[in-house]
């Protein structure tokens, strides 16, 4: 075991001494009007040097698909291509107002106007849009269409479908569109149609998808689950987390789904920023696209503009017109693979996902039978045994410098370990986690229960952030004020 | 293609049987597009793609309205481009990823500086969608069917705002503008305020650049219900923090700090609020705590607000949000510090100030058209129409300002100018100049 992460105790920028060579002044203007001027600002004054010092060591606090393998669960977590970044970074890209006048932003367009088409084959559908800002905005616009389209035939449907193993953006999602959510039980890990037929009927406005679905199983009966959704005149949504699954065997136009977000961040390589940004175009079939947000681009004459006029569009879901920096990667990904080379990414997804499953199920419990595809779900159980959790097998895999799985979801399974090693993740990767997860089961206990021990921190205390709620540098000094207080009076 | 070795050590003799789940009308022979290319290729073709777009380096540009061009220091791109950070994924593991936790928690404590709320989270994806979550939650804090919006505000935010609340079915309602200062018309928001309206907002600076001069007065006309207000960051260096004037929630943009215009994403949404409402608050928080040996750390907190916890009775159904911008706006004000910023606001608002003025004697115009101090934006009337004036700069190379026309027709042919240190003396001459002489 050789990996040690970086450990500084680097203060916050705001603990950091200010150089008086960067001075205290900056002069307030006096054309502020008197009732409304700042009286004071606390933020620090910092030289160029220290900056760049402390968030270098931070980076070296912080694990990254580039540091080593990041096998989080649903996440798809591949390799961003560099030549992506560098692309993205073109100020011909990014130095573009959103409001420029349509003739000067002709080739943002194009791109755009590309991109669209292109998820249209790969998703195996008539219409795209680009505005939504992630995954689960992509579910909000898909469900604001489902509402739109009932409407417009006069129907008011209440309640929306998704199974017990659905992504949580699912349900929340579907609240946040007004709807209530029926939760469905699945069997033996997969939807269940005679238990969905007996729950849809004419308040069913639609029912939420993702397959393969979380435990990584391809829902075999997909066919007939969209035609009782359909019977009841809802609508079957695609929910595009799992797509690097099936690219070029199968799509969600295909399956008869009649809405799909894609995740570009995802399956089409963006990196995901610590968090963000990411992309969750929509797409739909024909007769909706009429309901899909404004603007469309559309392309005449040679040019591209934006187009407004949809009567019936949901309107607009996010300010402009989505993340193009995002886009533009996941284009530039696309277009260097081609139709082919993205059916090739698939199948050496499900190839990796394989390998690595037939490993580990030999350590683990593997509940469920049948094929997995892209990821598939270990319960960790089996680790009671030993008096230790898969938290604390996560957080002990952390010392073998690989991320730890998604855990605790799907919540049906019993101390889910969620992986997806992706299909940029070489054999002798795989065989070094395997290796690593074999390592731990033999370790003692106490070992695994007070890991991590090789990462920046040791265990955090979550719950005690919980308690104290500390956001801020400035609650962070008032805490330790009062925690100085109460030591010295007792 | 897998290697042999591969197909073996799976157990199968074709790479179809790992998809043989797939029922079999439902199978596709692959995807119909063209062969992938070369990278050297693709960067041509990208090169060739982007030369036809014009740049606000190409020519003199002076578009605002929620979207700002700024001076972006060197070391903010060499800290943005560090892989550690932009790889990565959510911390849901902090003892792996402090950096991005401490870093979040420093963008979260300099937004709380800025805005005065006691918790600021790890962003929303922009300000318009801060918005929209801003609508839902006042739906958590109060009950009421009716939501009071400036009309005073940019029309993008409006049109998510609306899709937002349709989720609750509530009614929209606007409060007018006094047309002479630009400002909120007071009487008008007292006359719409009830039991049943469950929140209000309000940008300071408006849509318009205009200061809000009187959000002391309005403050108490709200009284206890739920206030937004949606303020410029930068403007927070000099103008008083919301939290002074009895907000509840402020909500913002923050993609200029540090960061380009990225022809509108990505974008970040800033969401602050007071302590007692942080638990109807939508977004990621990071929280200050301590490891095992006592050492200080960060994790995200009260997670039980969010979807992947609560599902259908989270706050939010966000996920992804857009932490890189936090990063690279947390970067940027480290490094232009407090003198920096508050020097920027100033020379700003002066910029603005001057080019009013300019155009004012330019001609024709009635420049600003609102009789009010402004921040780093303003409206002025123009002597012909909008559209035509803004295709004459465009065909002298100038990207002029937000035509309001459509959106603000009681302002007759209007146009919105917004100003920045990126503006060159020569930009600002050749602007008035054009002016000048379009009829």
């Amino acid at each position: 075991m050789t990996y040690r992460q970086a450990s500084y105790d680097e203060p916050l920028l705001f603990e950091l001494e200010s150089m008086d060579a960067v001075g205290k002044g900056g002069s307030s203007p006096a054309h502020v009007p008197e009732r409304l001027r700042r009286q004071s600002l606390n933020l620090p004054d910092l030289p160029e040097s220290t900056v760049m010092r402390h968030f270098v060591r931070l980076s070296q606090m912080n694990f990254s698909v580039d540091s080593g393998f990041y096998p989080l669960g649903s996440c798809t977590m591949k390799y961003n291509p560099k030549v992506n970044e560098r692309l993205s970074r073109d100020r011909r890209a990014t130095c573009i107002h959103p409001m420029q006048d349509v003739s000067t932003v002709q080739g943002s367009l194009q791109i755009m106007y590309e991109l669209e088409q292109m998820l249209c084959k790969i998703g195996g559908v008539d219409a795209v849009s680009l505005q939504p800002a992630a995954g689960a905005q992509g579910e909000f616009t898909g469900l604001h269409i489902v509402r739109a389209y009932h409407e417009s035939i006069g129907e008011r449907r209440r309640e929306v479908i998704v199974p017990d193993t659905a992504h949580g953006t699912n349900p929340a999602s579907a609240a946040m569109v007004g709807y209530d959510v029926i939760e469905m039980p699945s069997k033996d890990g997969l939807v269940d149609c005679d238990a969905l037929r007996s729950i849809v009927g004419k308040n069913t406005a639609a029912l939420m998808l993702t397959n393969p679905n979380t435990l990584g199983m391809f829902e075999k009966d997909v066919l007939c689950i969209a035609d009782i959704v359909h019977k009841c005149g809802a609508l079957l949504y695609y929910d595009g987390a799992n797509l690097n699954a099936i690219m070029g065997r199968t799509n969600p136009g295909r399956m008869n789904f009649d809405i799909v977000h894609f995740n570009l961040h995802k399956t089409f390589s963006t990196p995901h920023g610590g968090g963000g940004p990411g992309a969750g175009p929509i797409g739909v079939k024909k007769e909706l696209e009429p309901f899909l947000p404004v603007p469309r681009i559309v392309k005449d004459g040679g040019g591209y503009r934006f187009s407004y006029d949809h009567p019936k569009s949901i309107g607009k879901v996010r300010a402009y017109y989505g993340n193009f920096g995002v886009l533009l990667r996941a284009y530039v990904y696309i277009r260097m693979n081609g139709g082919d080379g993205l059916r090739d990414i698939s199948t050496r997804a499900v190839a990796n996902s394989d390998y690595l499953m037939r490993r580990l199920e030999k350590k683990l419990d593997l509940p469920f039978g049948g094929r997995r595809m892209h990821e598939f779900v270990l319960s960790g159980s089996k680790l009671k045994e030993k008096g230790v959790r898969t938290l604390d097998f996560a957080k002990r895999l952390l010392d073998h410098g690989v991320h730890a799985p998604t855990i605790y979801f799907p919540q049906i399974v019993d101390e889910a370990i969620m992986i997806e090693p992706t299909e940029t993740e070489s054999l002798s990767t795989l065989d070094e986690f395997a290796s690593a997860v074999e390592s731990i089961m033999s370790e003692p206990a106490e070992v695994i229960r007070t890991a991590p021990h090789n990462t920046a921190v040791k265990r955090v205390d979550e719950v005690k952030a919980a308690r104290d709620l500390i956001f801020s540098y400035r609650a962070l000094v008032d805490h330790d004020r009062l925690e100085r207080q109460r030591n010295s009076t007792s | 293609m897998l290697a042999p070795k591969m197909l073996k050590s799976l157990g199968i003799s074709s790479e179809d049987e790992l998809f043989e789940d797939i029922p079999e009308n439902a199978r596709i022979g692959g995807i119909d597009l063209p062969p992938g290319i070369g990278e050297s290729e693709m960067v041509e073709e990208i090169d060739a793609i982007l030369s036809k777009n014009r740049t606000a380096e190409d020519m003199p540009a002076f578009l605002g309205g929620g979207s700002y061009r700024h001076f972006s220091p060197a070391v903010v791109g060499e800290i943005l481009s560090r892989s550690e950070f932009y790889t990565s994924y959510t911390p849901y593991q902090p003892e792996a990823s402090q950096g991005m936790l401490q870093a979040l928690f420093e963008f979260q404590s300099f937004m709380s500086e800025l805005t005065g709320m006691d918790a600021v989270n790890s962003g929303m994806y922009d300000w318009s969608t801060a918005l929209g979550e801003a609508g839902l939650m006042c739906g958590r804090m109060k009950h009421g069917s009716k939501f009071l919006l400036a009309r005073s505000v940019s029309p993008e935010r409006k049109a998510v705002l609306r899709t937002y609340l349709k989720g609750m079915d509530a009614v929209i309602q606007e409060v007018a503008f006094d047309q002479a200062t630009g400002r909120l018309d007071i009487g008008d928001l007292r006359g719409k305020l009830s039991d049943d309206v469950f929140g209000v907002y309000l940008e300071n600076p408006n849509y318009f650049g205009v200061l809000e001069e009187e959000v002391d007065d309005i403050s108490a006309a709200i009284g206890e219900t739920p206030f937004v207000v949606g303020a410029d960051p930068l403007s927070l260096a000099v103008v008083r923090p919301p939290s002074d004037y009895g907000a509840d929630i402020v909500i913002g943009e923050g993609h200029h700090l540090g960061n380009s215009p990225n022809f509108g994403g990505p974008l970040i949404g800033i969401f602050g609020c007071r302590r007692e409402h942080i638990r109807k608050m939508p977004g990621r928080i990071i929280g200050a705590t301590l490891d095992a040996a006592g050492r200080r750390a960060f994790c995200m907190t009260l997670q039980t607000r969010e979807q992947h916890i609560r599902r259908g009775k989270a706050t939010s159904n966000i996920c992804t949000n857009e932490a890189l911008m936090a990063v690279a706006a947390c970067a940027y004000l480290a490094s232009v510090g407090r003198s920096g910023l508050m020097t920027l606001a100033g020379s700003n608002m002066e910029q603005a100030r001057r080019l009013s003025e300019m155009i004012g004697k330019a001609g024709g115009y009635r420049s600003p058209i609102f009789n009010a101090s402004h921040f780093n934006e303003f409206v002025i009337g123009c002597p012909l129409p909008v559209d035509r004036l803004a295709k004459s700069l465009l065909e002298r190379n100038i990207q002029g300002g937000i035509s309001l026309k459509q959106d603000f027709k009681e302002l007759g042919e209007a146009m919105l100018l917004a100003v920045s240190e990126m503006n060159s003396e020569d930009d600002i001459r050749a602007l008035v100049e054009a002016m000048g002489a379009i009829r």
